[in-house]
């Protein structure tokens, strides 16, 4: 048949397509049945699921939760699922819950860690969220509901637990009003933080915030009358001149130069300086510490004083990988700016340090912090463990975090600097308003990842003698006659409650991607 | 090109007051010698086109004139601001002249709107209101006002380039730079873009722009410089430079781009 003349007279609706290609039908067809091979593979893999459940399932709804000693749980176990039956003895969970959380905090102060946990929230949703009232409201609202329910389960006082939960419900009622000032509360929190945790007087943190006011009060009239380079400059003359005491400093690094050069032979301050024995940090920061020191002999207010070695648990795990994702982020934002600089020192500094810190295992640094640190501090100064570690955890992970934003800006068309240029736009605006918001954009999933090894590295941290969440199961389960042979359970919980984190981060940042997604069509 | 008869020259007017003047300008990629030599005066008002084969420079020497690219050696002045080293004096040439890309290099994170105020109010200190209302203004003269809240990836690459006309624009610059700013758009956009310029020229806008419109350089430029090898072979008002080239380069060139 020849092809003739045609022209169609109606336009044909559209009509849905058979059942074969629609629906449920069609997804298994297409995805689990397409093909023989495909076929077998479904089978196989439908077999390995129903035998792992099988064998794990019943271990799981057997579980034990209330019990004194393993004796104990696997008495029940077989009383009540069969002589044979395997269970699980979650019972140490339940036994030693504040152990996991906590290490050896205070019990009576159970309730300041518990704060600072849900403060945090309340610090971290304005920044996630970009201020918006809904998902603020109810991030601030839940943690206001679950702080309560803590701190009634952990049997807080009724005094201090009122304080708190007033405290979250008064900054829902913000967050619902107006939900950019909870902003300040992500500015506070740092200070905030560290007072509820470590506890001792109220006026170190406070005074600490007064010079931060002061030194950025300065440093904002200076940047607006005589610029951003005149101004950093000043501020940070300031800060030396009122609040460091700069010949301790001096001498101090002076004085470990001449140990390190002697090899340790000739000790100059000591030999010098026997009175004194060695510095203290107060030296260092006269005016912060007598300001402080003045406002506590006035007005003795504060907490009880919690030592850094009475840390454990998800609390230090927590501690430890949050300062260090918020402070690794800008540093590394810096490092990777400075790796492209067209300054050589500038560039070679940062490359140094970026590839260092990338060439050696973060076990070695951390063995090192001491050591490495004390070059730069007076000698004998007790410089506290979890600082250290934090400084040392912050150190390395700014540099993988350079490297990813690195990736990020090389991905960066350059047109957009030359753009950005063109309009007449300087270094740090053309930065901060056209650069960095595309390369953190693009460096996300490598960010997050970084941050996600960095949280779960905080368990490294065992291995100077901090007792993180698996110190805690060695320490507390296993070491206990009560609970021996008791592996799998502490392990799973711990694993699980790393992976809640992690994996919540990880939506995160898909939440963020969408979010950002500006090339849609 | 149509557009040419409608043109009005009431605004067309050449001045005596030089906006650019380049003088014995080179230029050198490491060992390469990319700009030889280069002398220009432009007036204020006048409209040039550079053309010449690939690699001869032209783009090269439009980005010397707002220092996207540094020159070594000559002197190039303008408006009356020496190009320097001087970090102030190439902002101040910066926001004075405006630039138009092949790739229109507009910001992909930022609505149309944002892209076209950023630079007011960063680098101007306009208030955000003032600098919307700008923004709008112009939107409006490229005709696109109703994609004020999109972003650059959801416009068509005619629109894109119209909007980072529009951008430049709103920085109210002496000068206009275009770089190819035809050459990555569909033949159907391309006059969309050159309705826009030619507008700009109407209202006396001092322009360069490299390109291989020769229709526009005939119908909107006083002046056709054409470079090989980065030298200036050849420039005359556009009538005698198409009709009676003096170089056999020019000759040759002009013989292949518009012999199909």
């Amino acid at each position: 048949m020849t092809q003739t003349a045609f022209t169609r007279t109606e336009m044909l609706p559209p009509i849905a397509p058979p059942i074969s290609e629609r629906g449920v039908v069609k997804w298994l067809r297409e995805n689990l049945f397409s093909s023989i091979p495909n076929i077998i593979l479904t089978l196989a893999a439908l077999f390995a699921v129903y035998w792992l459940v099988s064998l794990s399932l019943p271990w799981f709804l057997n579980g034990v939760w209330h019990a004194e000693t393993v004796q104990q749980c696997r008495q029940i176990i077989a009383e009540t699922a069969g002589p044979d039956a395997s269970g699980a003895c979650w019972a140490v969970i339940r036994v030693r819950w504040n152990q996991f959380l906590f290490g050896l905090y205070p019990v009576e102060e159970y309730w300041r860690p518990t704060l600072a946990f849900a403060l945090m929230f309340v610090a971290i949703a304005p920044v996630l969220y970009s201020g918006l009232r809904k998902p603020c409201t109810i991030i601030v609202g839940i943690a206001a509901v679950l702080l309560s329910l803590a701190l009634y389960g952990l049997g807080t006082d009724g005094w201090h637990g009122f304080v708190a939960v007033l405290c979250l419900a008064a900054l829902t009622a913000v967050a619902w009003i107006a939900p950019k000032k909870l902003v300040w509360v992500t500015l506070v929190f740092p200070l905030l933080a560290f007072f509820l945790l470590w506890g001792g007087s109220v006026w170190g943190p406070v005074s600490v915030a007064i010079a931060f006011g002061i030194l950025g009060l300065a440093f904002v009239k200076l940047a607006s009358a005589r610029g951003l380079l005149v101004a950093s400059l000043a501020v940070a003359l300031l800060f030396l001149c009122c609040f460091v005491n700069p010949i301790r400093l001096g001498e101090s690094f002076l004085s470990n130069l001449v140990y390190l050069a002697s090899f340790g032979t000739y000790d100059y301050v000591l030999h010098f300086d026997l009175r004194i024995g060695g510095y203290d940090l107060t030296e260092l920061f006269p005016l912060h510490s007598a300001l402080s020191g003045y406002l506590d002999a006035k007005l003795p207010i504060g907490l009880l004083y919690v030592r850094s070695d009475d840390f454990g648990g998800f609390l230090l795990a927590f501690v430890i990988g949050i300062t260090a994702i918020t402070a690794s982020l800008p540093i590394g934002i810096l490092l990777a700016l400075g790796r492209q600089s067209d300054m050589p020192l500038v560039k070679s500094i940062s490359v140094g340090f970026i590839e260092f810190f990338r060439g050696v295992p973060l076990i070695t640094v951390l063995f090192s912090a001491n050591f490495m640190l004390l070059y730069f501090l007076p000698p004998q100064t007790n410089f506290d463990l979890i600082v250290r570690v934090i400084i040392v955890v912050v150190i390395f992970a700014s540099a993988y975090i350079a490297e990813v934003i690195r990736g990020g800006l090389a991905a960066l068309p350059r047109g957009q600097y030359e753009a950005a240029d063109a309009l007449g736009l300087d270094y740090w605006q053309a930065q901060r308003l056209i650069i960095m918001p595309q390369a953190l954009k693009i460096s996300i999933p490598g960010i997050v990842s970084s941050f996600i090894g960095l949280f779960k590295d905080t368990t490294l941290v065992a291995l100077v003698g901090l007792a993180d969440p698996l110190t805690g199961v060695r320490k507390f389960v296993l070491a206990d006659s009560a609970w021996k042979g008791i592996y799998w359970e502490p392990f799973i919980f711990v694993g699980a409650i790393f992976f809640v984190v992690c994996f919540s981060m990880s939506r995160y940042s898909m939440y963020l991607e969408q979010k950002l997604k500006t090339d849609h069509v | 090109m149509a557009n040419a008869a409608k043109m009005s020259n009431q605004n067309m007017i050449v001045t005596d007051e030089v906006a650019i003047q380049i003088t014995a300008m080179n230029k050198w990629y490491g060992q390469f010698h990319v700009l030889r030599d280069i002398d220009i005066t432009v007036n204020r008002g006048e409209r040039i086109v550079i053309c010449g084969p690939s690699g001869s420079g032209k783009s090269t020497l439009i980005r010397c004139i707002n220092r996207l690219e540094e020159h070594q050696q000559g002197q190039i002045v303008v408006d009356g601001t020496e190009l320097t080293n001087d970090l102030k004096n190439i902002d101040k040439v910066r926001s004075e002249v405006g630039m138009v890309f092949q790739h229109f290099n507009l910001f992909p994170h930022l609505t149309i709107l944002e892209n076209l105020t950023l630079a007011p109010i960063w680098v101007r200190k306009v208030p955000k209101k003032e600098a919307e209302e700008t923004a709008m203004y112009f939107l409006q003269k490229v005709k696109i006002p109703e994609q004020a809240h999109k972003y650059p990836g959801q416009l068509s690459g005619g629109q894109q380039q119209r909007v980072a006309i529009a951008r430049s624009l709103c920085m109210k610059p002496r000068i206009m730079l275009f770089d190819e700013p035809t050459s990555a758009l569909d033949p159907e956009m391309i006059k969309e873009v050159l309705d826009t310029m030619i507008q700009l020229a109407e209202e006396g806008m001092t322009m360069i722009c490299v390109t291989h419109e020769m229709g526009f350089a005939q119908a909107v430029a006083n002046r056709v410089i054409f470079m090989d090898q980065g030298q200036i072979v050849e420039q005359n008002e556009p009538k005698e430079f198409f009709n009676n080239p003096k170089s056999d380069r020019t000759k040759l060139f002009l013989s292949q781009i518009l012999g199909h």
